[in-house]
């Protein structure tokens, strides 16, 4: 026997459950929710959210299951409470439902239809059985279905009862039940069940950077598992049969039951540099047939095979073989030292007694850049009007291309020294037009979070970089100063009458201002004069001493070139300029944090494809459930439900009249019935 | 009507059709039936569905809401005369009179712009001075404009073309496109409701919406020279853009229109403008048909969305935030549906509720682009 509050509890939930204010919360609680996930970037690895966030935020986002908040415990949990409420829904109305498409309601007595809003009477004149008729006609011809309850006398007049529309109650249970079927095909497809896998410890992500074939079964998937969404990068002439299921502190590796071959990956370009198209044809060999077909992925055109999709979803390097140069930034030495690299290896590089790692981490061919005005300056001055009378008569098609243009191949690598340490380079391999001038640019990083910041090496006349390191070279050998400063005096105090003490004096402080230089740059230079220089004077000192080590270096430049058989530069702005950038570019090189620049000579590119593969055997549920949808609500919103009742008394006619929507199309309904009624009656 | 009221027989809607109706539909199927020779072999097989479809639907659209009978057949032909003073070369614009004045895409935006403002000061002269001549002006313009922002996207389509074959889209690809259609579905949402309703006060507050999407087109054209055709990106290539776009369109327009119904009604429940403005029973009901209609072309545009996604990122839902703010705004009006069968939430709640949802609409539309990162590549500021 039931316990009445047992009873009166489950009852209350049932309620509760099927609410409509329930529902209407459910909806705005889970659209809040939704929010969290945008605002919040999702499934980065720890590490960034760690950076972002602090140690205090990171754990209590992380308790909160905010990194992958539509995979969260509290989110789903929303979700199921939706889904049971629209089931509780269902259950509920749909016995209801089907009795308003099958009833016609005929049993509705006298004082209930009197009780309705839209209602009105009529006197009639003929007899009962020739007034239903005349109704039941009208209905018809009015598109209505109907029922006659014959009349038992005078206590049980006669009753037409109509309808039409019912179909909308058809819609109601449509729309819900795809909204059902929709949500359950996601689950199928979502990773709710790798989650539970997990929870239950049968899986484990892995976190180890590992080749795929040494990751250990637990964090393994057969090609039995019903669904996945998994990535795999391929370099071209590489194969792979595992993709990764990327979770945000790891991943597990998906067994593929086929062998995918990259044969090449193509980038295709508009005639302004855009990307037009990506594309790799690919091999598929079937691990159990042994077969093997060919065909090419590319963007919106993915390839199935054995229930599984095969997306062309991102690219990058492969493995591009480049040959450097590597400058000694710091050292005497003019010549570079080859060195040869590959992207994503490592390889070791000596500098004296230290010991460095050379990790090659990118290679980009093109570079497409807004080196120019942006568009935004471009635009032409002028009011309103003149602008407006611009954009007339244009055919939209002069895009502002001239703008962007390809500024060569970029590399990127990073130097870790024994401590481990390292620092990232971003380099371009041609020389770079910045405000009328040639750089060869690089750029440095101390941690992944920080922006470049760039160091612009000047090109010599020929556009290379061999002039700048030259006059690197002559600077930072000692032996050179004493030449460089004699030059230096000699220019600055022609003629054979001066004073030979001072002309020693100027000697002796120029060489002094190059070793301060050579030793650390402009930083040296300023602790040397705060310490030497008398307070009041010390900025007429910087001044003159940022002279002198100009026009020394100037002398330094022409040395440099004299020793390698070049002719002297003019002394004019251009050479000024050169100058003062390599001063500028030796100052830099003290913050470089490597002694070392690689300079790019040559290259073979090797790029690898980005696919992305699928199993989602909910998405037929996800499909179905959606036509079902769509269907559903258009029956519910364009078939509307009305019935009508006329009951025939002796004498008098009743029209009663109801709808399941109240809008106004159907009060204009009514009143059109109750005019045409009044004129079929009285005639 | 004439004739429900003599044998009070309704009649078919077939049979209701008249000589007109029928000549428009052939002039159609005509018109599709020739594109479809021109151009069939440069098509897929989606292509061609999709403009079997869309002759379906015009039709359909023509026989139903009979003012379209009109406007999309001078779409059509003023269209094509400014095609063709092309002569096949771009250069056109700047020199034939007519594409510089008026049928250059760019000229033709420009006055589908200036209209649209135009008229929406004419709806708010038409309010205060309750005369219905000026609002009737109003709405002509209002359709001028339309025509004009029609015929604009036609002639921007096959400007794209001239750029470069490869170059070539349907002008549905990017934020300023799509800023025109939204003015020109929002607008045509409206006069239909004008029409139905037979009231054209509602113009004083759904006008506005329009011209401020026009000032953003001027901004972005003026501001950021955004109005130049760019190649479509590898994503966008695809037919799916050609029905998921409009069809998300017609939900933005909708639910605008009935956001600045909702505020129409705010004001007259607090007395402003109460005697200019149609009773709160029409403001209501114009509001519920507008977020019906919307919020169906809404599911089927994320329907296809997905769908869309499925082929282009290999995952119908990838909780992008462009996606996943396409379900916020569903679930928002979802709500709004379900709170007005909710006897007692009725009212000021439900035009408030909808004066919100336009901002979640708009952060959907624009926000999501301007400030949040993702999938969706088509428009950055
Ligand atoms: C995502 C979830 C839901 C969607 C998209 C949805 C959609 C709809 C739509 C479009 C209507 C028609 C409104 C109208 O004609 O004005 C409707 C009606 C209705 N819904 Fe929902 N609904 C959802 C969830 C729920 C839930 C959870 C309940 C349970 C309380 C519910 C109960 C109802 C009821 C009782 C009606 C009225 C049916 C009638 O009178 O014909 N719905 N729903």
């Amino acid at each position: 026997m039931q316990t009445p509050s047992h009873t009166s509890f489950s009852r209350a939930v049932y309620e509760l459950l099927s609410s409509m204010r329930l529902a209407i919360s459910l909806l705005t609680v889970l659209a809040i929710a939704s929010i969290i996930g945008t605002v919040l970037k999702q499934n980065e690895p720890y590490s960034n959210y760690m950076i972002e966030l602090g140690p205090f935020w990171f754990k209590a986002f992380a308790a909160l299951g905010l990194y992958d908040v539509y995979h969260a415990g509290w989110f789903l949990a929303i979700l199921v409470f939706l889904i049971l409420s629209i089931g509780f829904c269902i259950y509920r109305q749909t016995p209801l439902m089907l009795r308003e498409i099958r009833s016609f309601r005929e049993h509705a007595t006298e004082a209930s239809l009197r009780g309705f809003v839209h209602q009105a009477a009529y006197p009639v004149a003929t007899e009962e059985a020739a007034t239903v008729q005349r109704l039941t006609g009208y209905l018809a011809g009015q598109g209505f279905r109907f029922k006659v309850r014959t009349g038992g006398g005078e206590a049980q007049p006669a009753l037409v009862a109509a309808k039409t529309g019912s179909m909308t109650r058809l819609g109601y249970i449509l729309t819900h039940a795809a909204i059902v079927i929709i949500c359950l095909g996601g689950l199928i497809d979502g990773n709710v069940p790798l989650k539970v896998q997990e929870l239950l410890g049968y899986k484990k992500t892995e976190s180890r950077d590992l080749p795929s074939d040494k990751v250990p079964a637990i964090s393994r998937l057969t090609p039995a598992n019903l669904s996945f969404r998994g990535s795999v990068s391929i370099p071209e002439a590489g194969t792979a049969d595992v993709v990764y299921l990327n979770l945000a502190d790891g991943y597990l590796i998906q067994d593929l039951p086929f062998q995918i071959g990259l044969k090449k990956f193509r980038i295709e370009h508009y005639a302004t540099g855009q990307p037009k198209s990506f594309e790799s044809d690919i091999v598929i060999s079937d691990r159990d047939s042994k077969k093997a077909f060919e065909g090419t992925v590319s963007v919106n055109h993915p390839i199935i095979y054995k229930g599984i999709a095969i997306y062309q979803a991102s690219f990058g390097d492969g493995g591009s073989r480049l040959t450097m140069s590597g400058w000694n930034l710091l050292s005497p030495v003019a010549k570079p030292f080859p060195f040869k690299g590959e992207v994503n290896q490592s390889s070791r590089l000596a500098n004296g007694d230290a010991q460095y790692t050379v990790e090659i981490t990118d290679f980009k061919m093109f570079n497409v850049q807004d080196t120019e005005e942006r568009a935004e300056d471009a635009v032409e001055p002028g009011g309103f009007w003149q602008k407006a009378s611009r954009i007339m008569g244009d055919a939209a098609s002069s895009a502002p291309q001239k703008h962007v243009h390809n500024v060569g191949p970029s590399y990127q690598y990073k130097i870790r020294d024994a401590q481990g340490q390292a620092r990232e380079y971003h380099n371009f391999m041609l020389p770079m037009q910045i405000d009328g001038r040639s750089y060869l640019v690089s750029g440095m990083r101390a941690a992944p979070n920080e922006p470049f910041r760039y160091v612009r090496f000047p090109a010599d006349e020929n556009g290379g970089v061999e002039g700048y390191m030259r006059l690197r070279a002559t600077l930072f050998d000692k032996a050179s100063h004493p030449e460089i400063a004699r030059r230096f005096a000699a220019g600055a105090m022609p003629g054979t009458t001066v004073n030979e003490a001072l002309r020693a004096k100027l000697i002796d402080s120029t060489g002094k201002v190059l070793e301060i230089f050579a030793r650390g740059g402009f930083e040296e230079l300023a602790k040397f004069i705060e310490s030497a220089v008398a307070k009041a004077e010390q900025e007429k000192a910087a001044e003159t001493y940022l002279k002198v080590l100009e026009r020394a270096l100037f002398e330094a430049n022409q040395l440099a070139r004299e020793r390698a058989g070049l002719k002297p530069l003019p002394a004019d702005a251009s050479t000024a300029q050169f100058v003062r950038e390599s001063l500028n570019a030796i100052n830099d090189s003290f913050y470089y944090g490597s002694p070392v620049y690689l300079q790019l000579k040559n290259y073979e590119e090797v790029l690898s494809s980005g696919l992305q593969l699928t199993r989602s055997p909910g998405k037929n549920l996800v499909y179905g459930g959606s036509v079902l949808l769509v269907l559903g609500l258009f029956a519910m919103f364009y078939i509307r439900e009305r019935r009508i009742w006329l009951l025939v008394k002796p004498g008098e006619v009743l029209f009663a009249m109801s709808s399941n929507r109240k809008t106004l199309d159907f009060e204009n309904e009514f009143n059109q019935h109750k005019q045409n009624l009044a004129g079929l009656l009285k005639g | 009507m004439e004739a429900v009221q003599h044998d009070y027989q309704r009649i078919s809607f077939l049979r209701s059709l008249g000589r007109s109706d029928w000549a428009y539909a052939a002039l159609l199927v005509v018109g599709s039936g020739y594109a479809f020779q021109l151009y069939g072999d440069y098509m897929d097989v989606y292509e061609k569905g999709i403009l079997l479809l869309t002759a379906a639907m015009f039709v359909g659209l023509g026989w139903f809401w009979k003012p379209m009978r009109i406007l999309l057949p001078v779409v059509a032909l003023l269209s094509l005369f400014g095609i063709s003073q092309y002569h096949g070369e771009l250069a056109r614009a700047g020199q034939s009179f007519w594409l510089k004045y008026l049928f250059a895409s760019q000229s033709a935006i420009m006055w589908m712009s200036a209209l649209y403002v135009m008229a929406t000061g004419g709806y708010w002269f038409g309010l205060a001075l309750r005369s219905d001549f000026t609002n009737r002006v109003s709405a002509g313009i209002t359709w001028s404009a339309t025509a004009m922002g029609l015929i604009g996207l036609m002639v921007r389509w096959y400007e794209s073309y001239l750029i470069g074959a490869d170059v070539g889209h349907i002008p549905l690809s990017n934020l300023y496109e799509v800023f025109i259609l939204f003015s020109i579905i929002t607008a045509l949402l409206y006069l239909y409701y004008e029409q139905h309703y037979h009231n054209r006060q509602m113009g004083a507050f759904v006008l506005p919406v329009i011209s401020a999407a026009v000032a953003f087109l001027l901004w972005y054209t003026f501001g950021r020279e955004a109005q130049h055709i760019q190649p479509l990106v590898p994503a966008l290539q695809s037919y799916w853009m050609k029905i998921h776009v409009p069809a998300n369109f017609v939900g933005y327009g909708a639910f605008s229109l009935a956001a600045m119904v909702g505020v129409a009604y705010l004001l007259k429940s607090k007395g402003f403008l109460a005697s200019r403005l149609p009773e709160l029973e029409v403001l209501d009901d114009v509001m519920y048909k507008a977020i019906a209609i919307g919020f169906a072309f809404f599911t089927i545009a994320t329907i296809l969305g997905a769908m869309w996604a499925a082929e282009a990122w290999g995952g119908y839902w990838s909780w992008d935030p462009k996606e996943t703010w396409a379900l916020i705004v569903w679930l928002n009006y979802a709500a709004w549906l379900h709170i007005r069968l909710v006897r007692g939430l009725r009212g000021a709640m439900l035009a408030w509720w909808a004066v919100v949802g336009l901002i979640v609409t708009v952060f959907a539309f624009l926000g999501v682009n301007m400030f949040l990162s993702g999938l969706h590549s088509y428009g950055t500021l």
